[in-house]
């Protein structure tokens, strides 16, 4: 995992070099003089000589000077005690570092911290040299000409609004032609204007930060706000100028909050969803409730587990593994359930409900006595790691997003495989009339042993979802159970969309009452709800009507 | 009846149905499959709420917005198409609980049979011929004895109106001919309802007859009349 | 009492388990603290007051059974919630039994119970006003959990929400109170509970006299709660009640209203339940949200069903059965316990429907088939 990471930046970097190359290795060379020459400097006693230095590399503008520079912020740029040879360093963990050469990039091997000490020097620098290299990065980076390198800049100089680096950005704002960063540096430079003691700039400053959405601006407004209802001796026009653009943006942010939460709410609802529609499929088919369902779902994130253990170094594709093993595992083990115990409680639905528990109970234990009692953590794969920026107040994180997409997915193709296939009209055909199914011929025995056997294994592929967003332990499937219950009682049975809109309201519910209400107490009145809402539709929002539903 | 309609998920199982029995009427009503005739039954007794239209009972109550157990205690008794006793009460235990009156829990909890109860469990024993298994349990009669014993069950009630789904279904010749004559003695003193697909029974009750189709009643009259009539010929047999 | 005393046998007159059942209720209650108070230690009779307070756990245990069984074996309701009724008596009792610690606590704040002192409550909450009082107190063990269940029940039944799903409701409900109870400002204690407590009475709970009136009264309480639910299904009520479980559409079309019965029944048990809990928490000395969670009163059904349900005293026998069980198996085998239990649910719904009561009903049923066909045979031999 580790070695494809670096091998990837590797090659990065290597392109970069060629990029670079073919641009003109002419300028280049000179660069690469300017800056040697600059480096013997490094190892001069005299901070003089180190800001002559500074500034030589970094007027350069040559991309190298910011990993020269930044090195040297860091102290991690050494010089060789007796050939003055500059090298970067890199802490590659125990103690021991990664040499290599600035300009060409090529590591010169590895050195425990004794040995780099015997040979090598750290370059020194004092809190005025520090001053300049910030300025200087803060101008080297603002004028880069890779777009990342600009935003990430221009984002923290917005955490620190100084005034030596607000004048670069200045420069940099009329210069810059792509409106992304364009807004960015705006801001940043209307945040340092806020600031300012001329009213009138601050005036201007303030206004335009109106409606901004990032959490700094709203601090800079907060602190501002506070500062300017203590202190009544300021322009009048100041503090209602803060006070609205301080509404809007909390207005702002809380609309994108509330998107936020929507979005939880969803992916709570899809993982719902996954654990729910395998009981409402059962339950519709068969009448009986499971209360083993919610061990398949952990199992399922157990078998995610192990694939991860069996497969260490492919962890990437891990999860495409994962899923149809959980499927084929837990799906047999719905089976043998079936055929073992549910079979012969045909037409005593509560004795059903009672053995299913019991067997809930050995499955957790049995993965008890294997797994040992604490969680396991699964691993998340990279590609699903990290999140989406809609804008500085809505981020979504992508596992979140992926598990919406796939239980929409999973959706898609049961509802296809209910509507297209023989096995599909066979199930709803059962569900209808049972009696009528048999006499038509078909074996109801082998729909129900299937039957069951999607449900749960729909219901392990929801464990491989779930193992991406919590810890799998022993008693994954009980908290989740009770929800996937209420989704059922809410949606009703026998029908898919009725579980789907079921799932997504409970979920979105939840995820809405939490910030009012806390999680448990949330959880709560969710419950009062359903408790409630069964008076008025007793067989749930999308239930079937007429003679036979009452069978 | 009047203008009543009910659908199921967008089928209409009644449409617009106008029906009126006068007190101590026998009616028969027939109809194929689907026709709507138990679906009639459920909303007389509240089991089914209409969509639309009004159930008059004796010319003044509305029947519509009253529960199942309110209507049962004006005087509806209704024998279900499926025989329904208590399977695991024993034939003089079902009889006991379909005594008149007394339906409040705690009359219940305190209740003492009277003498005048037993007596009339007796009567209703021997009139449907069950004096012998009085003691066994409802559950190990033949079908045609449970059918009969939820009649008794209706006659315990003393109802004003009795709706008797399928009463002869699973009877031989003669358990259905006892059963004609019972239900045409009851209409001496009752109104009755009897749905039936067994046309020699209908005729051997020799009463007016309503044909439901599609559930909205397609012909009325005596028996002759309808087995004439050109349209109900059409429904049965076909186009 | 003497108008009851013919009642009571009559109730028994035709109830050979229930005879039993109440005979050995009567032997325990003179045997135990007998065996407890008046043998020495050193006899082999002598039993332990450990032992005394188990089996005092064992009968509320058991009169929760009955409670139970009343709801599903006769009225054909699972409850997955009796956790609930169990757990609010608890609770009316520790209030009280918390009140009564009076300054003695670890803070010594006359009026505040420790735990709100550690939460800095300035002054008692309102609901616990009056839980000094020892009446009100027992009057609150059955009117809490009376009143869910009645409003619980009134909502339910009247919207005729049957079968599975009834289940899974009582479940949400108990659910949901474990979840409230966990939470510190509700004002119960949260997490830990009641606990500490000190005396009843002003008794004190940890002598052995104190100890052995509770279980004396464990065991008149679950007499009276048997014959309270015996003279229950033995009424008019009680064939209904059966009626409802097997026809529920024909008692509605005979003018039952079903949904005031059920209603009755599940309110009745449900201070049963309550009681049951009032008497669990002075011999276990604590109460916690825990009583409410889901498994509890999931694992109350199966003493019901293993010991036979439709009959109560199956019920009571049950219960003692699977938590003697319980209490050998988690101090022996802790891991194998959870593996048992899990086995006993599956085995008992699939070979044993109508539990121990029912098989031993079948056994004795084929051995005077058997002496019958004996019988007669020898008598075939003789006339030979």
């Amino acid at each position: 995992m580790k070695r494809l990471l670096t091998l990837s930046m590797f090659g990065l970097l290597f392109l970069n070099g060629l990029l670079a190359n073919s641009l003109g290795a002419a300028e280049i060379k000179s660069d690469i003089d300017v800056m040697q020459s600059s480096f013997k400097l490094f190892s001069s006693k005299s901070f003089k000589d180190k800001t002559t230095a500074i500034n030589s590399i970094a007027d350069s503008g040559n991309p190298i000077a910011i990993t020269v520079l930044e090195a040297l912020l860091d102290g991690k740029l050494y010089y060789h005690k007796k050939n003055k040879d500059i090298i970067v360093i890199q802490d590659i963990g125990s103690k021991s570092y990664d040499l290599k050469n600035p300009i060409t990039n090529f590591s010169l091997g590895e050195k425990t911290s004794k040995q780099l000490k015997k040979e090598y020097k750290k370059v020194g620098i004092n809190n005025k040299l520090r001053g300049v290299l910030n300025e200087k990065l803060a101008a080297l980076t603002i004028f880069s000409d890779d777009k990342k390198i600009r935003l990430s800049a221009a984002r923290n100089m917005l955490k620190n609004p100084s005034s030596s680096t607000v004048d670069v950005l200045r420069k940099a704002v009329l210069q810059e032609k792509d409106a992304e960063v364009k807004e960015l540096m705006s801001v940043c430079v209307a945040a340092a204007d806020a600031l300012s003691d001329d009213v009138e700039t601050q005036l201007r400053a303030v206004n335009s930060l109106s409606g901004s959405l990032y959490p700094e601006i709203r601090l800079l407004l907060e602190d501002l706000n506070t500062k300017y209802t203590e202190n009544s001796n300021v322009d009048k026009r100041i503090l209602p100028a803060v006070q609205s653009a301080l509404d809007s943006t909390k207005l702002k942010t809380g609309f994108y909050k509330q998107l936020e939460n929507i979005f939880f709410g969803l992916s709570l609802g899809s993982v719902l969803l996954l654990a729910a529609v395998g009981l409402a499929i059962t339950f519709g088919v068969m009448g009986v409730i499971n209360m083993a369902h919610g061990e398949m779902l952990m199992l399922g994130a157990y078998t995610t587990f192990v694939i991860q253990q069996i497969m260490p170094n492919s962890i990437e594709y891990s999860l495409f593994v994962a899923i149809p093993a959980a499927f084929i595992v837990t799906g047999l083990i719905g089976i043998g359930i079936e055929r073992g115990v549910i079979r012969f409680l045909y037409g005593r639905p509560l004795e059903t409900l009672l053995a299913t528990f019991g067997i809930s109970l050995i499955l957790q234990q049995a993965v008890r006595s294997v797994f040992s009692p604490l969680n396991r953590s699964v691993i998340t794969p990279e590609w699903m790691s990290g999140s989406y920026e809609f804008n500085p107040a809505l981020s979504l994180t992508y596992n979140r997003m992926y598990i919406v997409l796939f239980a929409l997915l999973v959706l898609v193709g049961l509802m296809l495989l209910l509507k297209k296939t023989a096995f599909g009209l066979q199930m709803r055909a059962v569900t209808q009339n049972r009696n009528m199914a048999k006499a038509m011929g078909i074996r109801t025995g082998w729909v129900d042993s299937l039957t069951f056997g999607l449900g749960s294994g729909i219901a392990g592929i929801g464990g491989v979802a779930l193992s991406q967003l919590t810890n799998v332990g022993p008693n994954l499937g009980q908290a989740y159970i009770v929800d996937s219950f209420m989704v059922v009682v809410f949606g009703g049975v026998g029908n898919l969309w009725g579980t789907f809109v079921g799932a997504m309201s409970l979920g979105v519910a939840n995820k809405f009452l939490e910030p009012y209400a806390g999680a448990v107490l949330a959880k709560i009145l969710v419950l009062i709800f359903i408790i409630l809402f069964i008076q008025k539709y007793p067989r749930g929002m999308f239930a079937l009507k007429g003679r036979l539903a009452d069978n | 009846m009047n203008g009543v309609s009910v659908s199921f998920d967008g089928f209409k199982a009644i449409n617009n149905l106008s029906l009126y029995v006068k007190k101590n009427e026998l009616r028969s009503i027939i109809g194929p499959n689907g026709a709507g005739k138990t679906t009639m039954m459920d909303i007389i007794t509240g089991k089914t709420r209409p969509d639309e239209g009004r159930v008059i009972y004796d010319d003044m109550v509305d029947l519509i917005s009253m529960s199942e157990a309110e209507i049962a205690n004006l005087g509806i008794g209704r024998k279900f198409q499926k025989p329904t006793v208590f399977e695991h009460h024993s034939v003089y235990e079902n009889l006991k609980l379909a005594l008149e009156g007394r339906r409040k829990v705690f009359e219940n909890l305190f209740f003492k049979l009277t003498s005048e109860d037993d007596d009339k469990i007796q009567e209703v024993l021997n009139t449907i011929a069950l004096q012998e298994h009085y003691k066994r349990d409802a559950g190990e009669l033949s079908h045609g004895q449970k059918q009969w014993l939820e009649i008794g069950m209706l006659l315990m009630q003393n109802p004003k109106l009795l709706l008797v789904d399928e009463p002869v279904a699973g009877m031989t010749k003669q358990e259905s001919e006892h059963t004609a004559e019972l239900l045409t003695s009851l209409a001496e003193k009752h109104s009755v309802v009897v749905v039936e697909h067994d046309m020699e029974f209908v005729r051997s009750l020799a009463n007016r007859v309503t044909v439901l189709h599609q559930g909205s009643v397609l012909a009325e009259g005596d028996m002759d009349s309808v087995q004439n009539n050109q349209k109900v010929i059409e429904v049965y047999l076909g186009e | 009492m003497m108008k009851y005393k013919p009642l009571i046998f009559r109730l028994l007159e035709n109830d050979k388990g229930g005879k039993y059942f109440i005979a050995i209720l009567l032997l325990l209650m003179i045997v135990v603290p007998t065996c407890n108070l008046l043998i020495p230690e050193s006899s082999v009779f002598y039993i332990s007051t450990y032992v005394v307070t188990l089996l005092g756990k064992y009968l509320t245990y058991a009169l929760l059974a009955i409670s139970l069984d009343l709801v599903w074996g006769y009225l054909g309701i699972l409850s997955l919630g009796h956790g609930a009724f169990f757990g609010l008596g608890g609770y009316a009792m520790g209030m009280y039994l918390m009140r009564q610690i009076g300054d003695r606590g670890v803070y010594g704040n006359p009026i505040l119970p420790d735990f709100m002192v550690f939460l800095d409550y300035k002054e008692l909450p309102w609901f616990w006003h009056g839980f000094d009082q020892f009446w009100l107190a027992m009057l609150m063990v059955f009117i809490v959990p009376g009143l869910l269940a009645f409003v619980f029940g009134w909502l339910a039944f009247r919207s005729r929400v049957t079968g599975v799903y009834l289940s899974i409701i009582t479940q949400a409900l108990t659910y949901a109170l474990m979840l409230a109870f966990f939470r510190n400002d509700l004002g119960f204690g949260g997490n830990n509970g009641l606990t500490d407590f000190k005396e009843i009475l002003g008794f004190d709970l940890q002598s052995d006299y104190t100890r052995n009136a509770l279980f004396v009264c464990s065991a008149i309480a679950v007499a009276l709660g048997y014959f309270i639910c015996r003279f229950i299904v033995d009424s008019r009520l009680g064939s209904l009640i059966t009626a409802i479980r097997d026809s529920e559409g024909r008692v509605r079309a005979l003018g039952y209203r079903d949904e005031y019965i059920k209603l009755f029944v599940f309110v009745v048990s449900a201070m049963l339940a309550g009681v049951a809990g009032a008497l669990y928490v002075p011999q276990v000395g604590i109460i916690n949200p825990g009583e409410f969670s889901p498994i509890n009163s999931i694992e109350m059904v199966i003493w019901v069903a293993m010991g036979g349900r439709g009959t109560l005293y199956g019920a009571a026998l049950g219960a003692i059965v699977v938590n003697f069980a319980k209490t050998y198996f988690t101090a022996a085998a802790p891991e194998v316990w959870l593996f048992m239990l899990g086995g006993l649910f599956v085995v008992v719904t699939l070979f044993l429907p109508h539990g121990i009561i029912g098989a031993i009903k079948k056994i004795s049923a084929m051995k005077s088939k058997k002496t019958k066909a004996s019988v007669e045979a020898q008598k075939l031999n003789i006339s030979n």
